[in-house]
């Protein structure tokens, strides 16, 4: 029976798992997270106590749904499941040698799992544009509050601005206002004239999803602005006091605030689909690279992408797609499987819906052209515009010699953070267009790893238990080491 | 051994941390130690929140005058490492706080941890 790797367990990572145990594979599921659900429907620790509803509002049925389904394939044993791991590497095969490949999985232990098939559903992250100051503490992404407050319960400040744009600024801004935190202030870089463009193709895509979006943005009344230009966080020894904004009408105004979220929609993560030989391409759409595949999610021999690493689609879409992969990896493996149509024409308006989304709350490319000199781009180690802009005048429009010279991308981030922001100001100083500055090659391992990990031998079966050779035993890491 | 933080200083006056309880407060108290010092988390806390509840930020920054409190919480941007006693690092967002655990919010003087220990 052919292995089939799976890595993410978000509503991507479930559907494939569930499409392929019901043809009667047995995929392996690795997922950093201790319990499965993905960011979006993310389950607090065991003895947290309040109610789906509380957890997830009016997308609480479903994320019931993708719990039960996935904890019950762990139950009967359908799934050999991984958590609090990570894949952190990736030995493909050429397609002569047989294609498949080795994954290197990182966790209290380190294991080497053979794959002859893989699923990578390993989602996105907030995209972040740089604020002059928003490297200090008190500074989070929207998605960081969000878990903040679903996973633990807490409010990462007393008095809260949130900024950037996208359909998250405005739902985190009403649980946070639900939950009993102080929103002083919802800014939104996006002005509303772009917003409404947007917006009636969304409508037109999926008009009830929309108008939620509507009335939880009603809710937040008068501390909503659209149209703002955001200029600096200040503050002083214990953190973030306060953030410097105009209006609309280009009005000054400094809110006081202990605690600054920041978020411009999402960024598909490309780490492993590069170390499994994706190709990318520059989508004007998202205003990001994005991999090539099939709409199935066939990304190259073997490889096959759902959920937000393949398109930003949402959780419903990320659904659509997990499902669509396994489908597209059945149909390869030659095994029956179900007619995909149905699943695509749904998926197909999921995709009008993002698109015109990614209109409506676009990446603020002029304003991060435009930042400041003395303005932090690499939150990591600290490397500003005017650095970045120096070395451009040696490095020329290529984001990976960029890279190298300025060090912007080659943090503990590894670019997560800052390489949208360090693209925008290489291509502004060097004249040229971002699509053409390129995009910055994954490195391995995608995740920070000790190296004493490598220094003895990988346990490599996937059940250690029942798997592991005579004599060879599983090497615990010393508690968690980074 | 650790050394002193240069952490302390910024509870303000009031004592008071960054994170706030707004839901699920009525979880079993455990204590853990911050440099030394003890404090009190709740079982289900990650050491980031477990921290946060009476300190500002977790660390310093390596490459600025600022200091952090980590910044993604889903275990992608790694600013919130911080360390153990015995000289371990640590991701702090991804990490359940444990009864007794001995953190430092700067690197102790053991680490990188005895390397000699761990090699075969």
């Amino acid at each position: 029976m052919s292995t089939v790797l799976i890595v993410g367990a978000g509503p991507a990572g479930i559907r494939a798992a569930q499409m392929l145990v019901q043809a009667g594979l047995h995929p392996v599921v690795v997922d950093e997270a201790a319990r499965a659900g993905g960011q979006v429907y993310r389950r607090p620790p065991e003895g947290f106590l309040r109610t789906p509803a509380q957890l997830y509002g009016t997308e609480a049925g479903k994320a019931v749904r993708l719990h039960r389904d996935f904890d019950e394939m762990v139950a009967r044993g359908q799934i050999t499941y991984l958590p609090e791991r990570s894949v952190v590497a990736l030995s493909p095969k050429s397609a002569a040698d047989g294609g498949g490949g080795v994954a290197h999985v990182l966790g209290t232990d380190r294991r080497e799992v053979a794959y002859d098939r893989l699923i990578l559903a390993t989602g996105a992250t907030d995209r972040l544009a740089p604020v002059a100051g928003w490297q200090q503490a008190g500074v989070y992404s929207l998605g960081a509050a969000q878990i903040a407050l679903k996973a633990q319960g807490v409010s990462l400040g007393r008095r809260i601005v949130l900024a950037g744009t996208g359909p998250l600024l405005t739902l985190l801004a009403y649980q946070l206002v639900c939950a009993g935190a102080h929103v002083a202030q919802v800014l939104d870089t996006s002005p509303l004239g772009t917003q409404m463009r947007g917006g009636l193709r969304m409508a037109a895509a999926r008009p009830w999803v929309t108008a939620r979006g509507l009335r939880l943005r009603a809710r937040l009344g008068r501390r909503y602005k659209a149209g703002v230009r955001l200029e600096e966080i200040t503050g002083g020894v214990g953190g973030v006091e306060a953030i410097r904004w105009r209006d609309a009408r280009g009005h000054s105004h400094m809110t006081e605030c202990d605690m600054v979220g920041l978020g411009w929609h999402l960024r598909a993560d490309g780490h492993l689909p590069d170390l499994a030989g994706a190709e990318f391409t520059f989508s004007p759409v998202y205003h990001q690279w994005m991999v090539q595949a099939d709409e199935l999610g066939r990304a190259g021999a073997g490889l096959y992408l759902a959920g937000d690493g393949l398109a930003i689609l949402g959780a419903d879409g990320a659904e659509l797609a997990g499902a669509l992969a396994a489908i597209a990896c059945l149909a390869d493996l030659g095994l029956s499987h179900p007619s995909p149509v149905g699943l695509l024409r749904r998926a197909r308006r999921m995709a009008r819906f993002a698109e015109g989304l990614a209109q409506a709350f676009p990446w603020p490319a002029h304003a991060v052209a435009t930042l400041s000199h003395d303005t932090v781009i690499c939150r990591c180690e600290g490397i500003t515009a005017g650095c970045l802009r120096q070395t451009a005048t040696l490095s020329g429009p290529d984001a990976n010699r960029a890279k190298s010279l300025s060090r912007v991308g080659m943090g503990r981030c590894q670019g997560r953070y800052c390489q949208l922001a360090g693209a925008e100001i290489v291509a502004a100083a060097t004249a040229q267009d971002v699509a053409d500055i390129g995009r910055l090659r994954a490195q391995p391992p995608v995740r920070p790893a000790p190296i004493g990990a490598w220094l003895r031998p990988a346990g490599c079966a996937t059940d250690p238990a029942a798997r592991l050779a005579p004599g060879q035993r599983q090497i615990p890491l010393p508690d968690r080491d980074i | 051994m650790t050394q002193a933080s240069p952490l302390q200083h910024d509870c303000p006056a009031l004592g008071q941390g960054r994170a706030i309880r707004l839901a699920e407060g009525a979880r079993p108290e455990i204590t853990f130690y911050i440099d030394g010092t003890a404090a009190v988390a709740q079982a289900g806390d990650t050491v980031l929140t477990a921290i946060l509840m009476s300190r500002r930020a977790v660390r310093h920054a390596e490459f600025g005058p600022e200091e952090r409190a980590g910044f993604c919480l889903m275990g992608a941007c790694q600013d919130c490492w911080i360390w153990t006693e015995e000289g371990h690092r640590l991701r702090a967002c991804s990490t359940p706080i444990r009864a007794g655990m001995r953190l430092c919010l700067a690197p102790p003087d053991l680490w990188p941890a005895g390397m000699k220990a761990n090699l075969p």
